[in-house]
């Protein structure tokens, strides 16, 4: 079916591409708002953050194209080597890397441009990801290709983390979606869940003797009720054991392994503490810049909270604010609706791929996107601890929309060949 | 495919959930809660007041008594200083380097992005210079500020000061006033503070995350403009004012000069004065201290606050009750030996005055008259209603306006003193007392005190024929020149036309042939009546009361000067230099060859002893006063108000408590 003489966008899904592009502008169109200076209004300026997002989209958008030109093949088998690549760079950047804000993540290059390898190792890591649960015989259900599965995952993870670069290493534990679709036991993900509850309750309750006493009723009601059924008594039990000791590592990690200001950002979004002035200043003014937004918003380069930079961060971490600002609820509904509509398209996109790669790919590109804008979102209404990661394809910054580009394109450039041949 | 195909739904799910938390959550901050509407309105608007200007005053004439003064406060924003000729700018503002740098690190330590101000009231000529040179000093800015100004240096105490409020001002008036705002503190400033202060305006700015300005907020819709106080005019003629504080210069004591068809106050005279003007501006705090510590109180206002027994200036009104109560008519003789036998105690009379009628006994200040006739007043009902017969007496006398405030618009008036009968059962144990105990107030001494005020007022009143207008100061407020509707009642004090005549014969005669002849007014006929107080603590106060000319009388008046003996040697030529000037606009040569000169030159201030209490500082007044002029030359401790370029000039120590030699 394929045809080698046919147009290089035939098959592609221009519902993502659209998307795309229309996050790519509202995000210039929101940079531009935050950093805009009366004094200084010129369209692209250079100087300006919102001049130089300008140029990142159009290098991206050649990137993309640049990206259809290639063969499907191509990609599946360069994973190995972009991961190595970008592995090396991780390696690097704890070495020569630019300290900036207590991370040392950029890689400076000639030409005043840096680079941010860990925003690219969640490209590479898909790849392989995907190359490698694609392989024959490899099922994730089994001890060994989970253990490689999860090891692909963790040694990025290991290497940002040395950075330190919090947020960036839970990036990558969006992958267990991948791995769930892929056969990996719902207990994972149930578990995942129960321990994100469990870790909030100790810290919010603070009372451990309570949350055991809970754990143990609510096992021994569930023994009780499924006395007959022993894989059912098994399981529970071990859970059980597994989320016990999990309160009692929570308790042990929060008060001797996180930093102070780790600490902090936890307490704040759990309402621990409430130090507007101090460590809990940059999430009120977010949660003020959006919340003084209403339905319809200040209006576009109307918002008093980002144009008078009350706000931090304002063009990267905190773009949502000017979002949810200068157009309200309304805007907020777009952006969010934007998001969700990128990831369920790539779900559907995902599912009809007949090569495994391609659908492990697109569910890996999938959950990092999202991944990202529950957590970036999250953290500017104050419902996630202030982690320092960007919303895809909208925050200001060179290294995460060609990171972000990448992804997607190669997944365009996958799903428009899902008819041909299957390459791995 | 694969058999874990429908795990996308679970997956999918997961992602609308999450999704569905976060608009739940957006939907609330951004719908639900309004907080954050107001959080980011406090964050960005700030209310910046716009100062209305402060009413001017003027005095009857439309001349100028108040107004305001521009002066110059220098403003610095650290961050925006470049680099420039640090002396130069120094030399311009008038302060040294080392008051520079100072200046300058306490400006950086308040903020180095936000405006603090550096140098504050320079003078208009000092600006003038500076303004030329502006772009060479940037990150200074230079913002106007008025301030009280007087033109004429007169009538302090009668016009008052503005300070800034205090917090318990602040809590009295309910949150009208904010930290830094000025209020009138004394005299018409305070009086009139409503009318004076006008109305603030308000605008709102939006600043940023530092506080920094940067536009206004909604185009200004919400914004007030300021509106200015309003003009009050004076009842003063500043011409008489300026005369009465020179011939009081280097004495203690007041005069008060009213216009009896209205009660208008035309000459407020409170000695010492000082220059209003050293309590504005740069020095107002040194200024302020040396005048409060003054040992002769010029911040006392004397022709409202000070009590004086009335002494014989008393004579007329206990003439004018006795006539109205039926005691005594004009024709009423009593043959003065020189002294009034009440039952075995004596009053002493000035004179031997022979057989004397009622003008006679006002012409000649007949003690003994007054006292016959106090003694037949108070004991007309028998002795055993002395009482209330006494109380009857007082009555009739406060109708006059003694014994208590007259309600003259400014703050702080003191009653005066005025005896009940209850006061001298206190005394006696009793009513065990008659009108030979009391007999003292029939000549004005005793258990009486009045202002100079009330004095003038009862000149008022026997000007009048029997009623006066409440003595006020500001005679219109605003352009439309509204009075307030208290100074139209006319208050009448229950005596008959007719009986004024002869007791105005009598006070003609103190001026043409009596007490007073030496301040006779050539063409002018002026009925007055002289008065020695007699006072504790040192020599007795000159009194003089008086009203001209005769027929429709222009102007009543009360003069006292503090221990300066008999009232016709000082009160009463003082009063007729202000009495002829008023009516003639000059003074004409006295037959009694008397000058106005002679009174401004002359010193009869006090003995510190007298004001202190301290019985060991007797050396005289002008020594002591010599020993402070020297130490306060030597510090330089006194400057002028507001020209702060000036400040070389040695400025007496007297300025501050006399008015300017300039007219």
């Amino acid at each position: 079916m394929s045809n080698p003489q046919r147009s290089f966008f035939f098959n592609v899904d221009w519902l993502t591409v659209f998307i795309y592009l229309a996050l790519c502008t509202i995000g210039v169109l929101s940079i531009h708002s935050a950093v805009f200076d009366p004094k200084n209004p010129s369209i692209v300026d250079m100087d300006t953050n919102y001049g130089k997002q300008f140029i990142f989209v159009i290098i991206s958008v050649v990137l993309g194209i640049f990206i259809l030109l290639l063969e499907s093949r191509f990609l599946s088998a360069l994973a190995p080597t972009i991961y190595t690549v970008t592995t090396l760079l991780l390696l690097l950047v704890l070495i020569i890397g630019r300290n900036v804000g207590g991370n040392q993540a950029w890689i400076s290059l000639p030409g005043g441009i840096r680079l941010q390898p860990a925003e690219f190792a969640k490209y590479a890591t898909c790849l392989l990801l995907a190359r490698y649960l694609s392989g024959t015989n490899i099922k994730v259900t089994e001890i060994k290709s989970f253990a490689i599965a999860a090891a692909i995952i963790f040694f990025p993870m290991l290497l940002i983390l040395l950075q330190p670069d919090a947020g960036s290493t839970l990036v990558f534990s969006s992958l267990l979606f991948v791995l769930y679709r892929e056969g990996l036991s719902p207990y994972f993900l149930i578990l995942e869940g129960l321990f994100i509850t469990l870790f909030v309750l100790t810290l919010k309750l603070n009372n451990m003797p309570l949350i055991i006493g809970v754990i143990i009723a609510l096992t021994l009601v569930i023994v009780l009720l499924f006395k007959r059924n022993r894989k059912i008594i098994t399981t529970v039990l071990l859970g059980a054991a597994i989320l016990i000791s999990f309160a009692f590592s929570v308790k042990f990690l929060y008060t001797s392994v996180l930093k102070p200001h780790q600490k902090t950002r936890i307490d704040i979004v759990l309402g621990i503490t409430n130090d507007l002035r101090g460590k809990g200043y940059n999430v009120n003014q977010s949660k003020i810049a959006i919340g003084s937004g209403k339905l319809w918003g200040k209006g576009y380069m109307q918002g008093t909270q980002t144009k008078y930079s009350f706000v931090p961060e304002q063009s990267t971490d905190f773009i949502f604010c000017t979002v949810g600002e200068e157009f309200g609820f309304a805007g907020s509904v777009v952006v969010l609706g934007l998001y969700l509509l990128l990831v369920l398209r790539i779900i559907y996109i995902a599912e009809r791929q007949r090569s495994p790669f391609s659908r492990i790919y697109a569910y890996g590109v999938g959950s990092v996107i999202f991944f990202h804008v529950v957590i970036n979102i999250g953290m500017t209404i104050g419902i996630v601890p202030s982690i320092g990661i960007p919303l895809p394809l909208i925050s200001y910054g060179g290294s995460s929309l060609l990171s972000f580009t990448l992804m997607i394109f190669t997944l365009i450039k996958l799903d428009s060949n899902r008819m041909g041949m299957i390459y791995a | 495919m694969n058999q874990f195909f429908e795990r996308r739904y679970v997956i999918g799910g997961i992602f609308i959930a999450l999704t569905l938390i976060l608009l739940g959550r957006l939907f609330y901050i951004q719908i639900i809660d309004d907080r954050y509407l107001l959080y980011a309105n406090k964050n960005v608007i700030r209310q910046f007041i716009k100062y209305p200007a402060r009413g001017p005053i003027l005095d009857r004439n439309g001349r100028t008594l108040v107004k305001n003064e521009l002066v110059y406060d220098i403003s610095v924003i650290p961050k925006q200083v470049k680099p420039f000729d640090t002396l130069e700018f120094c030399k311009l503002i008038g302060i040294n380097k080392t008051e520079f740098d100072k200046l300058f690190l306490k400006a950086i330590k308040y903020s180095p992005n936000l405006s603090s101000s550096f140098e504050k009231q320079l003078s208009p000529q000092l600006y003038a210079s500076l303004q030329e040179r502006m772009s060479e000093f940037q990150g200074f800015s230079v913002e106007e500020h008025p301030i009280r100004s007087y033109p004429d240096s007169v009538a302090a105490q009668f016009l008052g000061g503005i300070g800034e409020v205090n917090d318990a001002t602040i809590a009295k008036y309910g949150g009208y006033y904010r930290l830094g705002d000025y209020i009138g503190t004394s005299g018409v400033e305070k009086a009139y503070e409503t009318v004076l202060r006008g109305q603030r305006g308000v605008q709102n700015k939006m600043v940023d995350s530092r506080g920094i300005p940067k536009g206004s907020y909604a185009n200004g819709a919400y914004d007030t403009v300021a509106i200015s106080g309003e003009r009050l005019t004076s009842s003063l003629d500043i011409t008489l004012q300026k005369l009465g504080e020179k011939l009081m210069q280097n004495k203690v004591g007041s005069i008060v000069a009213i216009e009896p068809s209205t009660g208008e106050i035309l000459a407020f005279v409170s000695s010492p004065g000082y220059d209003p003007n050293l309590l504005v501006g740069h020095d107002r705090g040194t200024n302020y201290h040396l005048l409060a510590t003054n040992p002769y109180k010029p911040f006392l206002v004397r022709p409202i606050q000070a009590n004086y027994p009335p002494g014989s200036s008393f004579k007329p009104l206990s003439a004018l009750i006795a006539l109205q109560e039926g005691i005594i008519t004009p024709q009423t003789t009593y043959n003065c030996p020189g002294y009034y036998m009440s039952g075995n105690r004596q009053v002493k009379c000035t004179h031997v005055h022979g057989i004397v009628n009622l003008s006679g006994a006002v012409a000649g200040s007949c003690n003994g008259y007054f006292s016959m006739v106090f003694q037949k007043l108070i004991d007309k009902n028998g002795p055993k209603l002395t009482d209330t017969t006494f109380n009857d007496w007082r009555n009739n006398v406060a109708k006059f306006g003694l014994g208590s405030r007259i309600g003259v618009d400014l703050p702080a008036e003191r009653a005066g003193y005025l005896p009940k009968a209850a006061l001298y059962d206190k005394m006696y144990k009793g009513p065990r007392w008659r009108a030979s105990t009391v007999l003292s107030l029939a000549i004005g001494q005793g258990e009486l005190g009045a202002t100079p005020l009330q004095l003038a007022n009862i000149e008022c009143t026997i000007a009048n024929h029997g009623f006066y207008y409440t003595p006020h100061l500001i005679k219109g407020i605003g352009t439309k020149n509204i009075i307030k509707p208290e100074y139209l009642i006319k208050h009448d004090v229950g005596i008959d036309y007719q009986y004024f005549e002869p007791v105005i014969d009598g006070m003609q005669a103190v001026v043409e042939n009596g007490t007073a002849i030496q301040s006779k007014i050539p063409g002018i006929i002026m009925c007055g009546k002289t008065g020695t107080a007699q006072n504790p603590h040192g020599e007795n106060h000159s009194i003089f009361v008086a009203f001209a000319p005769r027929e429709n009388p222009k102007i009543a008046i009360a003069v006292i000067v503090e221990n300066s003996g008999e009232g016709a040697h000082w009160a009463a030529p003082i009063a007729s230099f202000i009495v002829e000037k008023y009516l003639t606009g000059s003074i004409s040569p006295r037959e009694s060859g008397i000058t106005p000169e002679h009174f401004i030159e002359a010193n009869r201030l006090p003995e510190i002893t007298t004001y202190s209490g301290n019985k060991a500082k007797t050396a005289k007044a002008d020594s002591i006063k010599k020993l402070k002029l020297d130490s306060i030359r030597k510090k330089g401790l006194i400057k002028s108000a507001s020209n702060k370029n000036k400040k070389d000039i040695p400025i007496k120590y007297l300025a501050a408590i006399k008015p300017k030699d300039d007219e």
